[in-house]
């Protein structure tokens, strides 16, 4: 039984309010009037009240002084002036969206999202809108698979409306916007697609009052419109991002490099258990390529480490492949910290007499080279 | 006995022309596997590593006599074309499919599936190192096969070199293995920790089961509450990658990755424990466990 709740924020690529908003309108699902403007004096004339929102890729966004309301144009300029360079969980605001003030009668909630383990969307929905879905009790949550081969019937969303206790006109807006939500799921290869609130307005009209979207980035090569959000990253897994090499900056101070996504993981849990604190997660991948070795020895000297634990299986790549590319960096460049490798698999004893020969510390197992790696941390 | 593979696997290769798929062809070849047809359009006529090379699947399986015709079916071809692929395999009476393309996008993965069900296929990943049955000499993937050794316990992995270090130390300990095979590292994949215990539960040729598990998701939970509601009686034991990732980062595969407190390694170790599954903290401990319980 699922009871899981949408994987949101950094699983795909996310997308600002206002893309997730253009994206429920291209589909035909109603949303308030509004533009995005990036300085006061771009906003030139308002319909009504409206609310000013930042644009930041993070939630609670109302709490930190990032959502304003005002009644004129001098009070919504003054207002997008007030919120445009805040910091927000570390966002800085750069633009916001101003759009038309919706009156409000009742909040409900509605998400589409890919529930991994079911291998299918999941349809979400509550009655209880408004708030972050997870404070929701569990029974007052709607879920339902949708088998991608039929698409969501109509069934489905009689289903829905009857579960919400949704009078007529308005289970029949909701359903259609349903449908439309998952039209757009599908046809933009979202990962979450999430309208909350879905605003019932007092005469009964209902919109999407806010639009949260996450972007399978698998599928950019048939969508070369959407915009990525700058991803939440430091400089140097910027870097490393841009040469292709698979990085993720920790708090320790071993930096620890070896070759698969598993195998790294591994290597860094196995310094856990003696003690040791891994600085960074990198993963050489299949390669072998001396120039691709180089380039990760250099991401690892500029986190700063003060140990190197280098862990790697030579299963389809030679190991004594690997070691030449090490050997060849550490000796023209220098590692920056002394490096204890585990070397294992295809030609392993070549590779170990070519580490020993560039000044490596050398162990058998992992567990042998991560107890090293821990007490050299550990030394002043 | 072994799952999935056997001596009668018979393989197609689907981009047998590209690096990965000539490659991998001789080195699957070289183990002892039968590939029998390789397909990359517009290459018809040629050949690869001895393997006839035909312009689509439906005219490889008219071109071969009916005994000869592959049964299993491998895929290397890049991520947009993958799901057109699968489905022209499937369409072609293709029942076992082994997904070797990484960066398929997730809405293609879960179409796959759901068709992969409706014609009742067994389809392995995507984004996986693929299958091995050491015994039957039958390989369909790109695992290095020198790690390997017959033998009699079934491995389930969401992982490439990983599996590789852990069977590596299976094998040097003496315990070979029935078949290995590798789930994928995607969020959505076919065959899952589930369907594979069961299958080895299955199979007289498997006394045990090793799962190699990591963070991000719940198929770890998942098949631990299968393990005691559908009574596996064989030994299970497992290793889980992934205890000191930091929450929220995605740890290489674009599934392992601890979301709101969900698919921590802790999570997964606590339900395997409960469900009687012997748990290493090192991949070497693994040798020891099985020994242990006298296997």
């Amino acid at each position: 039984m699922h009871t899981g709740f949408p994987q949101k924020g950094v699983d795909g690529m996310k997308l600002m309010e206002a893309e997730g908003r253009e994206i429920l309108a291209r589909h035909g699902i109603p949303v308030p009037a509004g533009r995005v403007v990036s300085a006061p004096g771009e906003l030139d004339g308002i319909a009504g009240p409206v609310v000013v929102k930042a644009l930041v890729p993070v939630g609670g966004r109302g709490k930190a002084g990032g959502v304003k309301f005002a009644g004129t144009l001098e009070e919504a300029r003054a207002r997008v002036g007030e919120i445009i360079g805040l910091e927000i969980k570390g966002c800085r605001v750069r633009s916001v969206l101003v759009s038309e003030k919706v009156d409000i009668a009742r909040e409900l909630y509605l998400s589409i999202s890919v529930d991994r383990d079911a291998g299918m969307a999941l349809l979400m929905a509550s009655a209880l809108g408004g708030m972050d879905i997870e404070s929701v009790p569990e029974e007052k949550i709607y879920r339902r698979y949708i088998n991608p081969l039929i698409g969501l019937q109509s069934y489905q969303l009689r289903d829905l409306a009857g579960h919400l206790a949704l009078e007529k006109p308005v289970g029949q807006q909701v359903s259609d916007i349903a449908r439309k939500l998952y039209s757009a799921f599908v046809a933009e290869d979202a990962e979450l697609l999430e309208i909350n609130p879905l605003a019932v307005m007092p005469g009964g009209k209902v919109v999407a009052a806010d639009a949260k979207a996450v972007i399978d980035d698998d599928s950019l090569f048939r969508h070369p419109g959407h915009r990525e959000v700058e991803p939440d990253i430091t400089p140097l897994e910027q870097e490393a991002r841009e040469r292709g090499i698979s990085f993720v900056q920790l708090d320790g101070n071993i930096g620890v490099i070896a070759n698969g996504a598993g195998l790294t993981m591994a290597t860094l849990d196995a310094l856990g258990l003696v003690g040791g604190n891994g600085g960074t997660f990198l993963d050489l991948g299949g390669t072998d390529d001396p120039e691709k070795v180089k380039q990760a020895f250099r991401i690892l000297k500029k986190a700063r480490p003060k140990v190197i634990l280098m862990n790697i299986f030579g299963g389809i790549t030679r190991c004594d492949t690997v070691a030449t590319g090490v050997h060849e960096v550490v000796r023209s460049e220098g590692a920056g910290a002394p490096v204890v490798a585990r070397i294992k698999g295809w030609y392993e004893e070549r590779a170990r007499e070519i580490l020993k020969d560039a000044g490596l510390i050398t162990a058998t197992t992992m567990e042998e080279a991560a107890r090293k790696a821990a007490e050299l941390s550990r030394e002043a | 006995m072994a799952i999935i593979l056997d001596r009668d696997t018979r393989v197609m290769v689907q981009g047998i022309t590209g690096h990965q798929g000539t490659q991998h062809t001789r080195a699957m070849k070289e183990f002892g596997t039968a590939v029998v047809a390789g397909v990359t359009p517009g290459k018809g006529g040629t050949s690869v590593e001895g393997v006839p090379v035909f312009n689509s699947i439906a005219e490889a399986m008219r071109g071969l006599p009916a005994g000869a015709r592959p049964n299993t079916w491998i895929c290397f071809v890049p991520a947009p074309f993958a799901k057109d692929a699968s489905y022209e395999a499937m369409e072609s009476g293709i029942r076992k499919l082994v997904i070797i393309t990484e960066h398929i996008p997730v809405q293609d993965a879960m179409q796959l599936m759901a068709y992969a069900d409706y014609k009742k296929a067994v389809v392995v990943g995507p984004n996986t190192p693929g299958v091995i049955s050491p015994g039957e000499r039958a390989k369909v993937g790109i695992m290095p096969a020198a790690v390997f050794r017959p033998g009699r316990i079934g491995v389930i992995s969401r992982s490439g070199t990983l599996t590789y270090e852990v069977v590596n130390s299976m094998s040097e300990a003496g315990f070979g293995q029935s078949t290995c095979i590798g789930l994928g590292g995607d969020p959505v994949v076919g065959t899952s920790f589930i369907e594979a215990l069961d299958m080895f539960n299955a199979d007289p040729g498997t006394d045990a089961m090793v799962m190699v598990g990591e963070i991000g998701g719940s198929a770890e939970e998942n098949a631990a509450e299968h393990i005691v509601s559908a009574g596996i009686r064989k030994p299970v034991f497992a290793y889980i990658a992934g205890r000191t990732a930091p929450p929220g980062r995605r740890m290489g595969h674009a599934g392992a990755i601890v979301l709101r407190g969900r698919g921590t390694a802790e999570s997964k170790v606590k339900a395997l424990t409960a469900a009687g599954v012997k748990v290493a903290r090192v991949p070497s401990e693994i040798s020891g466990l099985l020994k242990g319980a006298g296997l």
